[in-house]
């Protein structure tokens, strides 16, 4: 069983084709897949269905994929930080599919936990719950959601160990726990690769079992806002 | 004479308990939290996935896997706790989080509210709005009370895509606080030099008694 790869690229191998769907991990740019992102860009892969939080931002993130027209559809809460992105969708070029955040975070969940469907009070009487199925529960009103599963999945981890065991770090972890779950292939991009033993087992965030490829890099984890306050 | 932001935000802060975990939207609800009661400890949740969040740190101290729901730069505090993004929305929809204290573009009596989409401009989407409103204890909008040409916000209906159905509890404007009731709004309190009249005259909604 030998999960590690020796690049982006090589941990892509086989599993990338056109038309496919990729669930990817990240919230705005903090934890996003970034070398993986950008070894789907040199494989040229197109009509990419993408489920993702966030599109990325001009140049950085998923913006790469969106410049070089290889995304079909997003399927995201949050787009607004990408006029490449809005270009594209205004223009007709790009499909969008807007999920509340919480929603598509349960979808991808469900997806990978082998839930096809779940009910959520989130959207009731709001256009996203137009054409879906309603039912009442305790007198309150659910509408259906159905679970997401992705020929692949793409995340961002700060450790792992050679059997794939991750460990997020911060609010990096956001999307990449459900976002692995849900592929039918994972792969993951960690910043080290520690040895077998070196990761507490009672301190896993994500077990192996979800990650089937693994692949350490530099990562530039650029910084969307940068806020600070007057040391007192 | 009205409330300011600053002004409207501790006036928000007002409404928080001793021992509540909540989440503050992006905008004024950030100020609050600025003007937290002496004696009253709150949890700040960020739908990014912590509880727990602390100041803008000092400058050299950004760390890129550190941000808050707004994506701006934050510290952890000693109770912070991380976690994932189905995590996250799971104690939001499951009603674990007291109060969202969120801004608005619209709000009706009956307490519908808009405040992600305006039809034919730039949508970015709704985030974590629609989920927040479904499912945390208690959800207060702090907005302005009419528009740049005087149009009220507190309408009898919505014109914008709704983020919630019936869901806010209390509104907090530069004119005054108001609560969702039955059959309408009702005034709690004017701002400072605002009177009653005043506050009637700029709300579309029916005031109720």
């Amino acid at each position: 069983m030998k999960k590690i790869y020796k690049d982006a690229s090589s941990a892509l191998d086989g599993v990338l084709f056109d038309g496919m769907m990729i669930a990817a991990g990240g919230f705005g740019l903090c934890g996003i897949p970034e070398l993986l992102i950008s070894a789907i860009r040199d494989a040229g892969t197109k009509g990419l269905t993408v489920a993702s939080n966030n599109a990325g931002v001009d140049g950085f993130g998923l913006g790469v994929l969106l410049e070089t027209r290889q995304v079909k559809k997003m399927i995201s809460s949050y787009v607004g930080e990408n006029a490449e992105f809005m270009r594209q969708y205004l223009s007709g070029e790009l499909e969008l599919e807007f999920n509340p955040q919480g929603t598509l975070a349960e979808r991808m969940r469900a997806g990978g936990a082998g839930i096809p469907g779940f009910y959520t009070k989130t959207g009731v009487g709001t256009v996203i719950a137009e054409g879906k199925d309603v039912k009442v529960f305790d007198g309150q009103e659910y509408i259906m959601e159905t679970g997401i599963v992705a020929d692949l999945a793409i995340v961002k981890a700060w450790k792992a160990d050679p059997s794939g065991n991750l460990v997020f770090r911060k609010t990096a972890r956001n999307f990449n726990p459900p976002a692995a779950t849900c592929g039918k292939i994972c792969v993951a991009e960690v910043e080290e690769i520690v040895p077998m033993g070196a990761l507490d087992p009672d301190s896993i965030h994500l077990p192996g079992i979800y990650v089937h490829r693994i692949v350490q890099g530099e990562h530039e984890k650029r910084i969307e806002q940068r806020t600070v306050r007057k040391a007192s | 004479m009205a409330w300011d932001r600053n002004q409207m935000a501790a006036r928000a802060a007002q409404e928080l308990q001793d021992g509540w975990y909540v989440n503050l939207g992006i905008g004024i609800p950030t100020l609050v939290s600025n003007y937290i009661p002496e004696g009253v400890e709150v949890t700040l949740q960020s739908e990014n996935g912590m509880l727990g969040m602390g100041p803008f740190p000092i400058e050299g101290e950004e760390d890129a896997d550190l941000i808050n729901a707004g994506k701006q730069t934050i510290t952890e505090l000693p109770q912070t706790a991380y976690f994932d993004s189905a995590q996250s929305f799971a104690m939001i929809r499951g009603g674990k989080i007291a109060m969202a204290i969120l801004g608005a573009m619209e709000v009706a009596e009956n307490g519908d509210l808009a405040n992600w989409m305006i039809p034919g401009k730039l949508v970015k989407g709704m985030g974590g709005a629609m989920d927040l409103v479904a499912g945390v204890g208690r959800v207060v909008v702090v907005m302005d009370h009419t528009s740049k040409h005087g149009d009220s916000k507190l309408l009898k209906e919505c014109t914008l895509p709704l983020t919630g159905k019936s869901v806010v509890d209390r509104i907090i404007t530069n004119l005054g606080v108001l609560d969702v009731v039955e059959g309408g709004l009702r005034i709690v309190e004017c701002a400072d030099g605002v009177t009653e009249d005043e506050l009637r005259a700029a709300t579309e909604a029916t005031i109720v008694a």
